[in-house]
């Protein structure tokens, strides 16, 4: 099961490292990890999208995160309301004929040109998970040279509604 | 009349060189020892040490400076602190701080670093320490800027010594202890990622009580988390008041009194076939500061199957990580104790499950075989127990010294059990007991060693004969690795693949050579005469012990195996 964890860390050299490394000696798999600054200064926060086999992994992540001194709070918004979105750049083979057809496609996507060469094009594209993985599945007729993404980042939604599920790792279950 | 004039007004601040800010915050911490090691990196550490003394313990080996402060660590109750060079200095002690990090052992490490001018070029003794122990310290620290040395060194023996104890360590390079500063020394601590929690929750203790009304087959189970929360005499209250039996841990041994009647001694795979029968039938399993580690509860399947499971610990990422936790506690072994026993706790009705464990005890003791010649290990460590009236610090290494130990001392009193449980460090019984002994100097210090592992740290003989630490101690001699050689002929045809050493050194001659007294022996007569006599003696003493070569210890859940499928319960 995929789940998406929001780690909030004290901005301190060595904390990706940290984070990271306990996430490999416990054997849990990253999908994809973004990190940045956030509205306080000296706090960052890391959005993970782990890969785990159950429940009680899925507990585990988040114990083992919580024990790091650098941790400040952990959480599993899987289940809530959220926005997430993902950048990804694509460099697309083109010909004459394609280059219109590849403005059709990403058209609907809202997505950019933003580099043009003679035989290629780059196109920038921000979405959620599925919105990227299903423009990159269109292009990829044409010949995808260079993909590069970003990892998704989220934020649970301001206002959640009817969230009847929503899970609790606490420790009084 | 002379009395005296304050000519001078004690200055709010002094300059002082990071070297000598770091003794004063060790002085701060009440650290009145330290084990540790030079080396170009941590000289102005030492100069400073030189110049302001706090007791230095120079072992001959930086893994055996960190077991000695495990050691002492474990006895004292306090956190042991070490220093070790750059590089290979550091590299050394990742045995230790591992070993610490398993078992739970409060230490703050000192390495020294290269220049931060040099940091990242490899240069001279240069290693990565903090990318190598982030994974097996509870925290560690590199000093970027001086200032903010008194605040790390504060912080790290609070992250050492609260929670769950263990290792943090502090990278200081070598031009940071050497800069001036005035320091700001402080006393409190802000952590926020850093809150661990002792109380227990109400509800959860009141849910565990009516737990314990109910059961029909309760069982305790008492790990090193409660000789951490020092809640030994708790323990006892509890399960007297409830007449609940009680199994020890490897490492919790010593919590409860080995001659209680309801103690029913050591679970796990070489635990006794009632501790793991009863943990295998129970409906009710308390475990109170116990991890359930793999070496306990053999196969997880078949661990406790029909128990509902109550789990105290400090560590909440430990509950529930193994064992399915129906009744999960978050606190400090010692309050949640006092917390039920401050309710009016309803004894369960067990009379017949009290019955039936006195009687699979009376039908399944530990045993030993008759065969061959030799000392019988297990008489030995019995002789041990009775000459130190059971009251000796013991220390082990791993293997089947340390099992026959575990099964055999009858350990009565916290702390006085040291070995190494969660790593299984071979050479750590030996400057663990250096440790114990520097923490307890009036106290009979026993380090049981196997003679594989003595071998792994021998060089600790000069520190002993240095300090005159009269450390005793006892090679369980049977010229082998022998837990390696008993899985070999348990598990692969007796192929004894690098297992056998039958080339030695005469244990004797070498103690000798240190100026400490040696004796050999190989009859259980022998053994009782030395003893006797080495045992109450003040000085060091080695006793190089012939025991029985081809001797198992049993009763064993064999790998992969259940509680309940025990093997070598009977002759």
């Amino acid at each position: 099961m995929k789940r998406t964890v929001t780690v909030t860390v004290l901005n301190q050299s060595g904390v990706l490292n940290r984070i990271t490394g306990l996430f490999t000696k416990r054997q849990f798999n990253i999908e994809s990890i973004t990190v940045g600054p956030t509205e306080t200064e000296g706090i960052s926060k890391m959005t993970v999208i782990v890969h785990v086999e159950d429940e009680r992994v899925a507990e585990q992540v988040l114990k083992q995160l919580n024990k790091q001194v650098d941790v400040l709070k952990v959480t599993d918004i899987t289940d809530q309301a959220v926005v997430s979105r993902e950048l990804a750049l694509i460099k697309v083979l083109t010909t004459p004929q394609t280059r219109a057809e590849i403005n059709v496609i990403i058209e609907p996507f809202r997505a950019t040109i933003i580099d043009v060469a003679k035989d290629s094009v780059t196109i920038q594209v921000v979405g959620n998970f599925e919105k990227i993985e299903a423009m990159i599945e269109l292009l990829r007729p044409y010949g995808i040279k260079e993909l590069s993404r970003t990892g998704q980042t989220a934020l649970t939604r301001g206002s959640q509604k009817q969230v009847t599920d929503l899970k609790q790792y606490s420790i009084l279950k | 009349m002379n009395a005296k004039v304050e000519t001078k007004a004690k200055p709010l601040k002094q300059a002082m060189s990071g070297a000598e800010l770091f003794i004063e915050a060790l002085k701060k911490e009440n650290v009145e020892v330290v084990f540790g090691y030079p080396g170009g990196a941590v000289l102005p550490l030492y100069d400073a040490l030189y110049r302001n003394p706090i007791r230095h313990i120079l072992a001959r080996h930086e893994q055996a400076a960190i077991h000695a402060a495990e050691g002492y660590a474990r006895v004292s109750g306090k956190p042991g602190v070490v220093i070790a060079t750059s590089g290979p200095g550091a590299t050394n002690l990742v045995t230790g701080i591992t070993d610490a990090m398993m078992d739970s052992l409060p230490l703050v490490v000192f390495t020294g670093q290269v220049a931060t001018g040099v940091i990242g070029t490899d240069a001279f003794q240069e290693a990565d320490v903090i990318g190598i122990t982030m994974p097996i310290t509870k925290h560690n620290y590199q000093v970027r800027d001086l200032n903010e040395l008194p605040r790390i060194i504060r912080e790290a023996f609070h992250i050492a010594t609260t929670g769950r104890p263990g290792p943090v360590l502090i990278d200081i390079p070598k031009d940071i202890a050497t800069t001036v500063t005035e320091p700001t020394f402080v006393t409190d601590v802000h952590l926020p990622g850093y809150q661990p929690n002792t109380t227990p929750n109400v509800l959860q203790i009141k849910k565990l009580a009516e737990a314990i009304a109910q059961a029909e087959k309760p069982l305790i189970l008492a790990g090193a988390g409660v000789l951490h929360g020092k809640a030994a005499e708790e323990l006892l209250a509890f399960a007297e008041e409830t007449n609940i039996p009680v199994v020890n841990t490897l490492l919790g041994l010593g919590s409860f009194p080995a001659d209680h009647p309801l103690f029913l001694g050591m679970g796990g795979m070489h635990g006794t076939y009632t501790a793991n029968m009863a943990m295998y039938e129970a409906d009710l399993l308390i475990n109170i500061g116990a991890r359930f580690d793999d070496r306990l509860t053999g196969n997880l399947q078949h661990f406790a199957p029909n128990a509902m499971v109550a789990h105290i610990d400090i560590d909440p990422a430990e509950i529930g990580k193994n064992v399915d936790t129906h009744i999960p506690i978050v606190a400090d072994a010692k309050e949640a104790l006092q917390k039920l026993l401050d309710l009016e706790l309803t004894a369960p009705e067990a009379n017949e499950w009290r019955l039936h464990l006195k009687q699979s005890q009376k039908e399944f003791p530990l045993w030993q075989s008759e065969e061959e010649e030799g000392i019988s290990p297990q008489q030995l460590t019995k002789m041990i127990h009775d000459v130190t009236s059971g009251e000796a610090i013991v220390t082990t290494d791993v293997g089947q010294h340390q099992m026959w130990t575990a099964q055999y001392y009858g350990f009565s009193q916290p702390n006085r059990w040291v070995t190494s449980g969660g790593l299984g460090t071979m050479g750590f019984g030996f400057p663990a007991a250096i440790g114990a002994q520097i923490a307890h100097p009036d106290d009979t210090v026993v380090a049981i060693a196997g003679d594989a592992g003595f071998q792994m740290t021998l060089q600790e003989l000069g520190l002993v004969a240095e300090l005159k630490l009269p450390v005793k101690i006892i090679i369980y001699n049977n010229q082998a690795l022998g837990m390696v050689r008993q899985w070999q002929e348990k598990f692969y045809e007796e192929r004894y693949s690098q297992s056998l050493l039958p080339c030695q050194p005469d244990f004797v001659q070498l103690a000798g050579a240190y100026g400490i007294k040696g004796y050999s022996v190989s009859t259980e007569e022998e053994a009782e005469q030395v003893l006797k006599e080495a045992l109450t003696s003040r000085e060091p003493v080695l006793i190089d012990c012939r025991i029985k070569r081809k001797e198992k210890v049993y009763p064993m859940i064999a790998p992969g195996k259940g509680l309940h499928e025990m093997i070598g319960v009977r002759p």
